[in-house]
């Protein structure tokens, strides 16, 4: 079995991973390995042929794989050793990473930091229980993005989407495009799940027809799929039977979440925020296990691919600086809370003497949609508010990104927690 | 007849804010755009009342590459009347590899003077 | 040898001449072909299907039960003491993952306890090594995430867990080895009879004749029955039965453990897979069609609250499959025993020469068909031998069949061998299981070959885990492609129209 010795291994290369490779090389580590399953960089993106990405970073409106261009020519100018179509088998504490390819069989991998970029998943049918048969025709998105998109199949010509997320309604106007038929989006929470933007220029530009507070309760069709029942739900999103409504439809779409793709990460001890699915993480984007960092998808899953590959660059950064000289020191770490309204915080711990270096970045998601103006409060544990903030609107949707400025330093001297709560504001 | 002053509400797809307009016209013009984020919401807000665009995307029929297809884009947003027609144009293209990044594989599609470019390169399979 | 089932029917007539038909490639059909191809027989063994092990056998919890469930002096009875007793033998030559792990009956009431005192006393009675009855604490002890207002409990170390359809493949694959002929997606459409004498079966693929007929049929058994003109009042009505799978990082209890079981079924049972997946069920629901596998949502609840009661704290949220199968339950009635006794005719297990010649006959066959299938297979043998038929050992049989090298269960050092030798093994198809094209082109040109995307599963638990087959679908269907020489948009699921693909993506104009 080869050995081999580097500074950052990056595992992934999609939009986290790529920034990681590029900000730790800046960082000043040596040797960056970024590896990747897939025989090119990009990860999902180069599924993802809409645009909509790249408005924050590169302040333009870029497909997917145009997005994957430009990041994977600044992987190139930056030296980063690139290793795809290879599978990561094993992470390991001490950061030895089993990894293998056809090409160049099994290699052992030891790494002096390592960041875990392997992105996310989608949620499949058994983990929501849709009752009835057990047909062909039943994929979630990304697998009918994929045959779509890079493979050339279609898998059917009327189609239900399930689930009113970014990726189906972007999969409701591409199946249109193909000459598909979209016959319904159902979705089972009362309002959208993905932004707004894509259900004007997906949905409401084909007429297809969306219905909220609806969902699949059964699927029909012994060998291939035939049709598809669906039913209004209550405010427990169970289905109120006498609803019942049978589309004949040969495929299913799922988009029913996605959820953060950690098993290398429990491999190697990394604990998990049950609320993000995701590693708890600190300002620096680092895991409990020293050395192992994680950005992206892998942490939370985000609405915009901007922000994850902003999260990559950070964790990068901070793998390469560890890298470059081991930092040991513990030091006091504040637990940031979801309070009222918040349903999940990352980082969910950060050292107040960050804010030395500037200001701290923290991301949240609200639990249900605001329309209205909301004020953000950050509440210390000694049950003063260190911070607030005002935002026009707040929704599960679209991620929050709010600063603890360097000016509120003083007030963490004896803080232990920070809860942040969301509230609407009465008369604004 | 005179025409009438009304409201009109869209949802602005400049960027992924998603803004909801509450558009004051009358007929095609614009008299005031509530609820805009930035000037882009008022831009898109007067286009979509006039000449609603669209940027295309899809992909086009690849020979002898990596994979069977590329992805392609509009480089610029094409009228919505022409949408269409242009993705049927589309659907007979096909191109060999290998295709260079932001290489065109339809000249001014539909005489809209806008080209239409692979999103990628992709080399021979 | 894969490629035949797209080609046309060899019409050879000679070819087509038996020693022994076998209908059905279920378990008990697929180690019945194992057992018998110990001898010198020419050995056919027909499957409707495009794979074995796809009817009752596929959605069986895979438990070898102990035995003291079935009635004292029954063919199940016998059949189940005796086939569980086969098991470690046979695991081990075929390869197939078998621990007896233990099986456990839990009494949560007081109206429970002579119910577990009475079958203390069956399996006593029944043969069942090792039984006892362990205490409330005890019990505790072994599985501390039980109902803790549990009573007591009922202990056989012997019962076990095993993959019905693993076995299955690996009993016909060692049958093949060992000369048998298997012929899928080949259904029996009637039997041919010359007088009182069956002397063959007609097909979708044309006659074969043989000088034994063994009906294995399993859920059809009642069809193929009434065919050899024997019994035309029996009959199988399935008994449906729905399942969860939980993933398998989720482990709260590491055995086989049952309710009180009632007259008619053993409950709703929690146990972990050979492959460390929690399951929960079966209900049991009469259903007249023999292809309903459908599950709903009164069924999956019936199953969820059964298998709360027996593990409280049961999470649902690490759900990541619901199934349902059917048993093939038969109306036999009652017989009397070697003692008069009357007791139930739950196998029947006969050579009815009486009415027909040439004629095995097996059925009712349901839990615990499974454990008790190598029993019937010696059963099936020893009938034939009694009934004339010339059998002769092979000195050449191999009884051990060689899986296909499992690359996650590999060690490392293994694992970059087996790379070096095929690179195919470098490439991870699947990688919840980490399955690797290696394995999966194996699987499609083995001697029982994978022909369709369940087959595969079956045989390599290719998505399986927590992403289903969202990520290996795509690449699956471009290697059953690329190896079986078919166009993707004909790679199917699990044969017939269960296609993946309708079309290439540019092959129609868009609508407007």
């Amino acid at each position: 079995m080869r050995e081999k010795a580097i500074d950052v291994a990056i595992i992934g290369s999609g939009p986290a991973g790529m920034a990681a490779a590029i900000s730790a090389k800046q960082a000043g580590a040596e040797d960056v390995l970024l590896i990747d399953r897939e025989i090119e960089e990009g990860g999902i993106l180069n599924q993802c042929i809409h645009n909509g990405f790249g408005t924050q970073i590169f302040r333009k409106d870029l497909t997917g794989p145009e997005y994957v261009h430009f990041f994977a020519e600044k992987v190139m100018a930056s030296n980063v050793k690139v290793w795809n179509d290879t599978m990561v088998l094993e992470l390991t504490p001490e950061r030895e990473i089993y990894a293998i390819s056809p090409e160049r069989g099994m290699v052992k991998i030891k790494a002096r930091s390592v960041v875990l970029a392997m992105g996310c998943r989608e949620r499949p049918r058994g983990a929501i229980n849709i009752p009835g048969d057990r047909p062909s025709g039943v994929y979630t998105a990304g697998t009918v993005q994929r045959l779509i998109n890079i493979e050339g199949y279609m898998p059917g010509e009327r189609f239900v989407i399930l689930g009113s997320g970014d990726i189906g309604m972007i999969m409701a106007r591409r199946v249109t495009l193909e000459g598909g038929r979209v016959e319904r989006v159902v979705e089972i929470l009362p309002y959208l799940s993905g932004l707004r933007r894509n259900y004007s220029q997906c949905i409401v530009d084909y007429n297809i027809p969306l219905q909220l507070s609806h969902t699949v309760v059964r699927i029909n069709g012994r060998k291939h799929l035939e049709s598809v029942t669906i039913a209004k739900v209550d405010e427990k999103r169970k289905p109120i039977a006498g609803t019942e409504e049978t589309i004949p439809a040969d495929t299913l779409i799922l988009s029913v979440g996605l959820i953060p793709e950690n098993e290398l990460s429990k491999q190697a001890g990394v604990l998990i925020d049950p609320l993000t699915g995701g590693p708890y993480v600190d300002e620096s984007m680092q895991t409990n296990i020293p050395g192992i960092f994680a950005a992206g998808n892998v942490v939370h899953v985000y609405d915009l691919v901007d922000w994850v590959s902003k999260a990559g660059e950070l964790a990068g950064r901070s793998a390469g600086k560890y890298a470059v000289k081991h930092k040991e020191e513990s030091r006091r770490k504040i637990r940031l809370l979801p309070g009222k309204n918040v349903h999940h915080i990352v980082p969910q711990f950060f050292d107040p003497l960050s804010l030395e270096e500037g200001e701290q970045k923290i991301q949240f998601r609200v639990t249900k949609p605001f329309e209205t103006t909301v004020k953000v409060s950050m509440i210390g544990n000694n049950n003063k508010k260190v911070k607030e903030r005002i935002l026009r609107y707040a929704r599960p949707s679209e991620m929050i990104e709010i600063n603890i400025p360097q000016s509120i330093i003083g007030s963490l001297s004896r803080v232990k927690t920070l809860s942040i709560d969301v509230e609407e504001v009465k008369n604004a | 007849m005179p025409e009438k002053e009304e409201i009109t509400k869209l949802i602005c797809i400049m960027c992924p804010m998603g803004c909801e307009l509450k558009v004051l016209h009358k007929g095609k013009d614009v008299l005031k755009v509530e609820g805009n984020g930035c000037p882009l919401g008022i831009k898109f807000a007067k286009e979509e009342l006039t000449n609603p665009k669209r940027v295309i995307i899809t992909t086009v029929q690849v020979e002898g590459g990596l994979y069977p297809l590329v992805p392609v884009r509009s480089e610029k947003p094409v009228p919505k009347s022409v949408f269409f027609k242009i993705l049927e144009e589309l659907r007979k293209v096909k191109v060999k590899a290998p295709l260079k990044f932001h290489q065109v594989v339809l000249k001014n599609a539909m005489n809209t003077g806008v080209n239409i470019i692979t999103t990628r390169a992709l080399p021979k399979a | 040898m894969s490629l035949a089932y797209y080609k046309e029917e060899n019409k050879d007539m000679q070819k087509n001449e038996y020693d022994v038909i076998i209908i059905g490639a279920g378990v008990e059909g697929c180690m019945i072909a194992r057992e018998l191809s110990r001898y010198k027989l020419r050995i056919l063994l027909i499957e409707k299907n495009d794979d074995v092990a796809t009817g009752t056998t596929k959605a069986n919890t895979g438990i070898v039960h102990a035995g003291y469930n079935a009635a004292v002096g029954s063919n199940k009875a016998s059949m189940n003491v005796r086939g569980n007793a086969l098991f470690d033998t046979i695991a081990s030559e075929l390869n197939v993952p078998f621990e007896r792990i233990g099986d456990y009956v839990v009494a949560l009431t007081d109206e429970d306890i002579p119910k577990i005192e009475a079958l203390l006393d069956k399996g006593k009675k029944n043969g069942v090594p090792g039984i006892e009855i362990l205490s409330k604490e005890e019990m505790l002890r072994r599985e501390p995430n039980l109902n803790p207002n549990l009573k007591l409990a009922l202990y056989a170390p012997t019962g076990g867990m095993v993959d019905p359809i693993g076995l299955s493949i690996a009993a016909a694959e060692n049958a093949i080895d060992n000369g048998v002929e298997i012929k899928l997606l080949t259904e029996v459409k009637n039997l041919l009879k010359k007088g009182k004498r069956i002397v063959g079966v007609e097909t979708n693929r044309g006659n074969f004749y043989g000088k034994w007929i063994i009906n294995s049929a399993g859920l059809y058994s009642d069809v193929i029955m009434k065919w050899a003109g024997i019994e035309s009042d029996f009959k199988i009505t399935p008994r449906k039965g729905e399942y969860f799978i939980f993933d398998p990082s989720y482990k709260p209890i590491h055995s086989i453990l049952f309710p009180t079981p009632t007259p008619t079924t053993k409950g709703i049972l929690v146990t972990i897979t050979t492959y460390g997946n929690i399951g929960i069920g079966p209900n049991d629901e009469e259903t007249e069609d023999k292809e309903d596998k459908s599950t709903t949502y009164p069924g999956l609840k019936e199953v969820m609250d059964g298998g709360k009661r027996l593990v409280p704290s049961l999470n649902m949220k690490y759900i990541i499959k619901e199934f349902a199968g059917l048993r093939a339950r038969g109306n036999a009635g009652l017989m009397h025993d070697r003692y008069s006794s009357m007791i139930p005719r739950d196998f029947i297990m006969e050579v009815p020469d009486d009415v027909v010649e040439g004629f095995v006959n097996l059925a009712g066959i349901e839990s615990p068909g499974l454990a008790a299938s190598p029993g019937i297979a010696e059963w099936v043998v020893n009938a034939l031998k009694e009934h004339g038929l010339k059998m002769e050992k092979k000195k050449d049989f191999n009884p051990i069949r060689t899986p296909i090298p499992s690359f996650a269960s590999l060690s490392r050092e293994e694992q970059a061998r087996l790379i070096e030798k095929d690179p195919r093994f470098g490439r991870i198809v699947c990688r919840c299981e980490n399955v690797t094209e290696g394995e999966i082109v194996r699987a499609i040109h083995a001697p029982l070959p994978a022909l369709s995307y369940d087959a595969l599963k079956r045989r390599l638990h290719i998505g399986m885990g927590r992403c289903q087959g969202g990520f290996d679908t795509p690449r699956t269907i471009e290697i059953l492609s690329r190896e079986l020489g078919i166009p993707p948009v004909k790679v199917t699921k699990n044969g017939d129209d269960s296609f993946f693909l309708k079309r290439e993506t540019k092959s129609v104009e868009a609508k407007k």
